[in-house]
């Protein structure tokens, strides 16, 4: 078997070394009744080329970005990665590399994860950012949790613009955890009142922007009233491209900036593995969950870095952690890093306004078409329309025409009525202008 | 022979009229290896005796800090913000944490004296 | 002191700044159509202030991140002894299959008729797991080991709160990874420590003194974190059963016993897999893992979302729960999609007989390395080991060398070190995991090297030790100063990152 070196003669050799008769007497532990007496029941060893082949058959059974009309997001976006981003997190000394606990051996990942936290920190507009999480929803949840111990409150209040997958995380964390939310619901035609929400025993807010319908939100206001409270505005980014054209959270009195990092460097992939992004200010670096990477010198006194305040993690802290994290999202923060490398502030500024565009040009179109209604007043690459009919149906019958239109906000939320007509509609530089001309077609075809 | 008393918790305690300066030991700096951060008390909290007072923190470790007595926090050794290493290199001096004013001097009764102390460590090892 | 050049630069070894620090304004290394010019429907919100971002061209970028490449360890290179983490090979079938772009641009929400290949994955592997486990299903969601541990608990609190019987305590081996006591605090249980005996084995008496009405579960690592099967883990399931408590295991040792033994069979309510060590996803320098949870048939109802099931036209993923027992979402989305099909891929090509040889091979090369070091090193317990091997630092007393003085002199030899001050249990521990695939040539290469470095400890040379190690591209890089005064992200030239 190609992945086992060991031959018959070197166990043999090995086990008389051990001094004992079979690989059975090492299990001797184990108690008699549990021991299985052959391979499971499951097919026995198979060749690359036949693996190959069973993979392939199952991804080709897909529509995907690649081979349809597409306009999906929602959290999730379909970007062009540069060719050398792949070639280089392939690398094995990235890719089978260990989390880097042996400094003198990793500065490879340690100054990479340094520049990355730097990135993170300029994109958001804050003063640091630590070296990943899994995700944009966990870490949201872990941004509550943060808010609730540097306040020492257990109260946070969550917009209903936020993804409803975030927000469903982020209450599973709180039941669990002892502490309260209160979530608002989706408002799709209208304002949100999130600053009379704040009270003495609310910890955070919590806003998304751009929110789920795609709407932008000057969050200045909002973070005034949280601070007049005590309370921390915790501001929820899903797409990052938009702050290569959108004011940053920081800019806006954000004190934890959540992102979810997926558009660049890495491949929407069916939801995983993504990149959560966590920002914050210097005063409570101390209570930020995950790694962090620090410079510092060696002996010679030559700059390197290293893992630091790690005494806040549970491999120290135990249950006084911050968190009980122990791997970040490291192979997804490489990508990121030699994608955002590539693109430079010239290059992400650029990309972003082609994002911009790409999604006026196609909101464009479908107001044109009888039965749509473009929703939103500002956009960054995503936008809502209401539809003439219910939205889920509507994308059925777009995928018997070939298309992957956008998202229908009912199969996040299929028990409120009010927001089953409405559809999240996605582009990207990626877009072109025969996929919209396809959408458009179709659209009008299924309304009519 | 100092008059320092101590507590299970490796911290000591030196009385000045109703005031408690408290620190932790030699024994506990060498534990922690190099301080890297000290979390101290609000001055004006009262605390109660065993409670938890703030954190040290070392590059391999945490540790809490208690209040071996109960009082209210009067001052705090502002200094280890910027200097934490003096909690290594003089634990029982500049490396002091907080002066508590306590209420009840019969609670020291229930304190280590530097033998019963020594003593202590020895039965550790 | 080490020879310096005018470039900075040691032969092939780079010296390689910041990204920052080669910075054009302007430069880019894309080239992206230039955009319309329209106006900007942002509502007013554009940015004002330029990001900081650095500009290189591609060239520059791709050799920047080749030096730094260079200055890694990784196993495709050579060997990592750590104890807990299996570091096995990484194959790169599992990179070709990954990216074939019906999984690679699929977008997990688009409509489910049109994904049912990933579906189909999805659920060939929850079957490749449940079988290989014994356990009668499994929640594919959780991000990581941490993140599952999290969903078992998580399950189990509902599973209790279901039965009016919610209770406040969660008993962990003294012995246990820090994750399971800090993810029970995460759930707001009260975590209670419990002794090992003298076998490095859960004393039993302590556990049964401990068990009581108000006891949600054991978390057990099996084998444990000191590399030994714990032999009496069926009366342990039994006595935890018997209180009302659940069983959870963390399946970080699962390489032991793979295709041997089935955690179900020895009365396991709980356990996370974690993919990139059993099943050679790669650990990327720090993740992504992958964490999914196999489950009892009790805890199953209360499992989180999504999940997929098969009915009659095919493949479907659960999103919402009708029957209001599901504790909810962990994460957005489905789970670890990319680590899902790297870890079938490696399933498929093992089959279940080379995956019961996987186990084997690593119990192997565990004890061969114990039975060749422990002469020299001291092993506080008696073989026979599992898939790693335990000892402590006392044939280093009095040498003035430390278990942290070893490894770094380990780096030297090629080694990345073993594990080191963990387990709590013992004092100064070392952990050696060598997993399957290290060949007996490499298995033996390690073991003289690592008697040659006691030899050398107790040949009284403690000075050599402390400033190791001299041959990687660090020296020792000083994490008191790091921690003192952090310097998390790099600055413009007004605040100078300090250098000592």
């Amino acid at each position: 078997m190609r992945y086992l070196p060991q031959t018959d003669a070197d166990r043999a050799e090995m086990l008389a070394l051990i001094g004992a008769a079979s690989i059975d007497d090492l299990y001797v532990d184990v108690p008699r009744s549990a021991w299985l007496d052959g391979p499971v029941d499951l097919p026995p060893h198979q060749g690359e080329l036949q693996v190959e082949r069973a993979m392939a058959a199952m991804a080709g059974k897909n529509l995907h970005g690649g081979n349809a009309p597409f306009f999906v997001g929602c959290g999730a976006y379909r970007h062009h990665v540069p060719a050398s981003v792949d070639a280089l997190i392939q690398r094995g000394e990235f890719l089978t590399s260990y989390t880097p606990y042996q400094p003198e051996v990793s500065q490879g990942t340690l100054q990479m994860l340094f520049e990355f936290q730097t990135m993170v920190a300029m994109l958001t507009g804050m003063d640091v950012a630590n070296a990943s999480m899994y995700d944009g929803a966990s870490g949201t949840a872990e941004a509550v949790l943060m808010a609730n111990r540097s306040t020492r409150r257990h109260r946070a209040v969550l917009s209903g613009g936020l993804h409803p997958h975030y927000r469903e995380a982020v209450e599973t964390y709180a039941r669990y955890g002892d502490f309260e939310i209160a979530s608002q619901t989706l408002v799709p035609d209208g304002v949100e009142d999130l600053a009379s929400l704040i009270d003495d025993s609310t910890s955070c807010v919590v806003v998304q922007t751009p929110d789920i319908m795609g709407r932008l939100h000057d969050l200045r206001g909002l973070a005034e009233a949280c601070h007049a409270a005590g309370a921390l505005l915790v501001v929820v980014v899903t797409e990052i491209v938009s702050l290569g054209l959108v004011r940053s959270p920081g800019d806006m009195g954000a004190d934890i900036v959540v992102c979810e990092g997926q558009s660049i460097g890495n491949p929407m992939g069916f939801g995983g593995p993504y990149l959560g992004l966590f920002a914050t200010r210097d005063k409570y670096v101390r209570q930020m969950p995950g790694r962090l990477v620090g410079e510092t010198a060696d002996s010679d006194g030559k700059r390197g870095y290293v893992l630091t305040l790690s005494t806040r993690e549970q491999h120290i802290r135990r249950e006084k952690a911050t968190s009980n994290i122990c791997t970040n999202s490291g192979l997804c923060a490489l990508a990121f890093t030699i994608h955002l490398a590539l693109l430079g502030e010239a290059g992400m500024m650029r990309l972003a306004r082609l994002n911009h565009e790409a999604a006026q040009r196609t909101a464009e179109r479908l107001a044109t078409i009888d039965g749509v209604t473009v929703l939103n007043e500002s956009y960054f690459n995503e936008f809502t329309v209401r539809l003439s009919r219910p939205a889920a149906d509507v994308i059925d019958a777009l995928v018997e025409r070939g298309v992957l239109g956008g998202v229908p906000i009912s199969r996040f939320e299929p028990d409120n009525g009010e927001l089953a007509d409405l559809m999240v509609v996605a582009a990207t530089e990626m877009t072109t202008v025969e996929e919209i001309d396809a959408l458009g077609n179709a659209l009008a075809e299924v309304l009519s | 022979m100092s008059d320092r008393l101590y507590s299970k918790d490796h911290e000591w305690i030196e009385m000045d009229g109703d005031i408690a300066t408290v620190g932790i030991s030699e024994h506990a700096q060498e534990q922690l290896g190099d301080v890297v951060f000290v979390e101290l008390p609000d001055i004006g909290r009262s605390l109660s005796q065993n409670e938890e007072a703030g954190v040290v923190e070392s590059v391999k470790a945490a540790s809490e800090l208690y209040a071996p007595l109960a009082g209210e926090i009067v001052e705090v050794n502002e200094t280890l913000v910027d200097d934490p290493a003096q909690v290594n290199a003089d634990p029982y001096g500049n490396g002091w944490f907080m002066r508590v004013r306590i209420d009840d001097t019969g609670q020291l009764d229930g304190l280590m004296d530097e033998e019963a102390y020594q003593e202590f460590l020895a039965e550790l090892e | 002191m080490t020879m310096v050049t005018s470039s900075g630069h040691r032969g092939l070894v780079m010296d390689e700044p910041l990204l920052f620090e080669q910075s054009a304004e302007g430069r880019t290394g894309v080239d992206l159509e230039a955009p319309e010019g329209r106006p900007l429907k942002l509502g007013g919100l554009e940015r004002e202030a330029p990001i900081g971002l650095p500009g290189l061209s591609e060239p520059q970028v791709v050799r920047h991140y080749t030096r730094l490449s260079q200055k890694n360890y990784a196993i495709d290179a050579g060997f990592y002894p750590l104890g807990s983490c299996t570091m096995k090979h990484n194959p790169r079938l599992n990179e070709k299959v990954v990216r074939m772009p019906g999984f690679a641009m699929a977008h997990p929400m688009q409509p489910q008729q049109t994904v049912q290949g990933c579906l189909e994955l999805i659920s060939t592997l929850a079957h490749w797991l449940t079988t290989m486990t014994g356990m009668p299903g499994v929640a594919m969601s959780p991000a990581a080991g941490a993140h599952g541990e999290l969903a078992g608990l998580m399950t189990i609190r509902a599973a209790l709160t279901d039965r009016g019987d919610a209770r406040k305590r969660v008993l962990v081996p003294e012995s246990a990874h820090g994750t399971n006591p800090a993810t029970a605090a995460l759930c707001d249980y009260k975590v209670e420590s419990i002794p090992a005996n003298e076998r490095g084995r859960i004393d039993i008496e302590a556990l049964k003194e401990a068990l009581d009405e108000d006891v949600a579960a054991l978390m057990l690592t099996n084998p444990n974190t000191c590399g030994l099967f714990e032999d009496e883990v069926v009366e342990v399931a039994r006595l935890v059963h018997d209180a009302g408590a659940f069983f959870y295991a963390d399946g970080a040792n699962f390489n032991a016993i793979v295709g041997r033994v089935r955690p179900g069979d020895l009365g396991v309510d709980a356990m996370h897999i974690n993919l990139h060590k059993t099943f050679s996803t790669p650990h990327g320098g720090g993740g992504p893992g992958s964490g999914p949870v196999v489950l009892s048939e009790p805890l199953l109802p209360f499992a989180p979302l999504p999940y997929v099931v098969v009915d009659g036209e095919g493949w479907r993923l659960v999103e919402h729960d009708d029957t209001g027992k599901s504790f909810g979402r962990l994460r957005s989305f489905h789970g670890q999609m990319g680590m899902f099909v790297r870890a079938l891929a490696y399933m498929m090509s093992h089959g279940s007989d080379g995956l019961r040889q996987v186990a084997e091979d690593a119990v192997l090369n565990a004890n061969y390395i114990m039975a060749r070091l422990k002469g020299a090193y001291n092993a506080p317990f008696p073989g026979p080991c599992m898939h790693e091997c335990l000892f402590d630092d006392h044939s280093l007393k009095d040498t003035g060398v430390s278990t942290l003085d070893l490894a770094k002199a380990m780096i030297d030899e090629g080694f990345h070190p073993m594990t080191m001050y963990f387990p709590l249990v013992v004092h100064g521990a070392m952990l050696i995991e060598p997993t399957e695939t290290e060949s007996r040539q490499s298995l033996d290469l390690f073991c003289d090297s690592m008697l040659h470095l006691m030899e050398r400890a107790k040949a009284g040379d403690a000075e050599w030790f402390h400033n190791a190690p001299y041959l990687a591209p660090w020296s020792r890089l000083d994490e008191t100063a790091a921690a003192r005064r952090p310097v998390l992200t790099w600055k413009p030239a007004a605040e100078t990152n300090r250098a000592v």
